[in-house]
């Protein structure tokens, strides 16, 4: 990769006798959509908040548009947009004023910031809400404002730690647009997500996280290929009846795992599996055939679901 | 990038952006703070001016107060006490909130801004809620003719500097505790209350039995309060005195807010 904007080697960050983030190597390339996906404290939160330049760490080196982000904290900051796991509004003020404020800390003049805000507004769909104070706003809309919020400064790099997490389905959608629309623009972005399917459709490259190591790196589709099959058919033949089965269940495919509730098939074709399942008299209560996801690449690696 | 940011005119200057913005949110309370600001001293100029003056008075004539009304003895220590509770709103409140409730401190962290800058703009814009809340203590005091207009105008700046030296050191009282449940409870009940009662506040610190005077010794109230009443009426104390209540309070401003400014980095880099 020829200058990152972004690179991270032997990051180490240890609290207490607790290793948060144990070693791990990354680059990000300029315009690249980066994911770090893994579970709740697999370490994805401590290594955003030290790309963010404001968080300290143990060991190793991480230099920020070719900067320390530890040595030059203000100027690594000045191009960065941050938008943390939790929304940090301020509530008693109205949404065009937060948006004021902020562009105000980084030193912004009057003029730029109010032609920024009606742009952004646009960009976050709240100019309706531009005179309600922020704790009237539903939590899709805090978000969106938070996003907008990062990109008061035009950030070379916007870094998004579990941007739709505590969402309901439309308010994510609506926020995967919006970054969507980003990407196409050539904003850098990092994100950290546990959810699979946030990390396939945002992510050009990503690396699965677990208890502060990388355990893999490529694009959604690469590892998917790499580490699973095609498809998985799920089956279900009742909690008791799953155990007696998988045995035999085994034999027939090229890899298994047994979940408390349900058996993942790995093969190349799901419904051809399943037509030996019932030619061996094995009739499950339930089935699925669906293609692999980086959920089941998470579960090769750590033999753990994201979601637990 | 084409946005102009001038990363060391922040690092000037960044203080003074939390600054603006603390006022900006203190701005949205403005009713309630002129409320609180406009009725305390009235209950206390009613009650004590008219109420317990009166009865003190009568009781030991003015041979213990110099001479002067009870009232105006006890307003030097009624206007640092005003600046001492202003400014203690409006930097334990942002503090804990800050750091904890609405996590904005880490907001304005994730720009340019260090801190050390928010730290010090938290203290600035509470020491311009002090100014507020004493100008108003201070005009109501020329109204009811507890003071003259003239020297007594220092007991301004005095009674800012009061709350100064409590401010910063709260300031990193707030940005050291960890677990609020109980920290305003004990803030009010057994900081401020005996504070208050205890700094020669009602009466001079000497007629308290020796053992509770170092109350007072340590109490920025008791020294905003002599040093008050000096300035305001030539109370009388030595020059050494003098001096030492100016420098037990700049020193409370320095210390309280160097230690306050380290707590505030430290705690965000985390």
């Amino acid at each position: 990769m020829s200058n990152p904007l972004i690179s991270v080697r032997g990051l180490t960050k240890v609290f207490g006798d607790f290793t948060a983030v144990n070693g791990i190597d990354f680059d990000v390339a300029k315009g690249e959509s980066f994911g770090l996906l893994g579970p709740n404290g697999a370490g994805k939160s401590t290594t955003m908040r030290i790309l963010a330049a404001t968080s300290t760490r143990t060991s190793g080196s991480v230099e920020i548009l070719e900067k320390d982000p530890e040595l030059f904290g203000p100027l690594v900051r000045a191009h960065l947009g941050v938008v943390p796991q939790q929304d940090n509004l301020d509530n008693e003020l109205t949404v065009s004023e937060n948006l004021y404020i902020y562009g105000r800390y980084f030193g912004l003049s009057k003029k730029f910031i109010k032609g920024k805000i009606e742009e952004l507004l646009e960009f976050a769909q709240l100019e309706e809400k531009r005179d309600v104070k922020v704790e009237a706003l539903s939590g899709g809309m805090k978000r969106r404002l938070t996003i907008a919020r990062g990109l008061v400064s035009e950030p070379d790099i916007l870094l998004l730690d579990e941007p739709t997490t505590g969402l309901d389905p439309q308010a994510r959608h609506i926020l995967w647009d919006r970054l969507f629309r980003l990407k196409e623009q050539g904003v850098t972005l990092v994100l950290t997500t546990h959810f699979m399917d946030e990390a396939e459709q945002l992510c050009d490259r990503l690396v699965v996280m677990d208890k502060g190591s990388i355990m893999a790196e490529g694009s959604p589709s690469g590892l998917i290929k790499q580490y699973s099959t095609k498809e998985v058919l799920e089956v279900r033949f009742g909690s008791d009846r799953n155990k007696e089965v998988a045995t035999q269940l085994e034999q027939m495919c090229d890899r298994m795992e047994t979940l408390p509730d349900r058996l993942l098939m790995y093969t190349d074709d799901g419904e051809k599996l399943l037509e030996e399942i019932a030619a061996a008299k094995l009739h499950p209560t339930t089935s699925l055939v669906r293609r692999s996801s980086l959920e089941d690449v998470f579960l090769r690696l750590t033999g753990r679901t994201l979601i637990e | 990038m084409n946005t102009g940011i001038n990363v060391p005119q922040i690092q000037r200057f960044g203080a003074l952006y939390i600054a603006s913005a603390r006022l900006k949110s203190i701005s949205k309370w403005r009713t309630i703070i002129a409320a609180v600001d406009i009725g305390n001293p009235l209950f206390y100029l009613i009650a004590v001016g008219i109420g317990i003056g009166v009865l003190v008075e009568q009781g030991s004539g003015t041979s213990e107060t110099s001479g002067i009304k009870y009232i105006a003895f006890i307003a030097p220590a009624l206007l640092a006490n005003t600046a001492i509770m202003g400014i203690m709103d409006e930097t334990v409140f942002p503090t804990i909130e800050g750091f904890k409730w609405r996590k904005l401190f880490f907001a304005q962290n994730s720009t340019p801004i260090s801190g050390r800058q928010i730290a010090l703009g938290v203290y600035l814009a509470a020491l311009c809620r002090g100014i507020f809340s004493v100008s108003i203590y201070y005009t109501l005091l020329l109204a009811f003719n507890v003071v003259d207009f003239g020297v007594s105008i220092l007991l301004v700046p005095v009674a800012i500097l009061g709350g100064a030296a409590f401010g910063a050191i709260i300031l990193f009282a707030a940005a050291k505790i960890e677990k609020d449940d109980q920290f305003f409870n004990i803030l009010s009940r057994l900081v401020i209350m005996p504070m208050f009662l205890f700094s020669g506040t009602f009466f001079p610190l000497t007629s308290m039995p020796i053992y509770l005077q170092p109350i007072g010794w340590v109490s920025p109230l008791w020294h905003a309060t002599e040093l008050g009443r000096e300035v305001a009426f030539d109370y009388g104390i030595s020059n050494v005195m003098f001096l030492t209540h100016i420098i037990v309070l700049v020193s409370l401003v320095v210390v309280g807010i160097r230690l306050s400014m380290s707590q505030f980095e430290k705690r965000l880099a985390k």
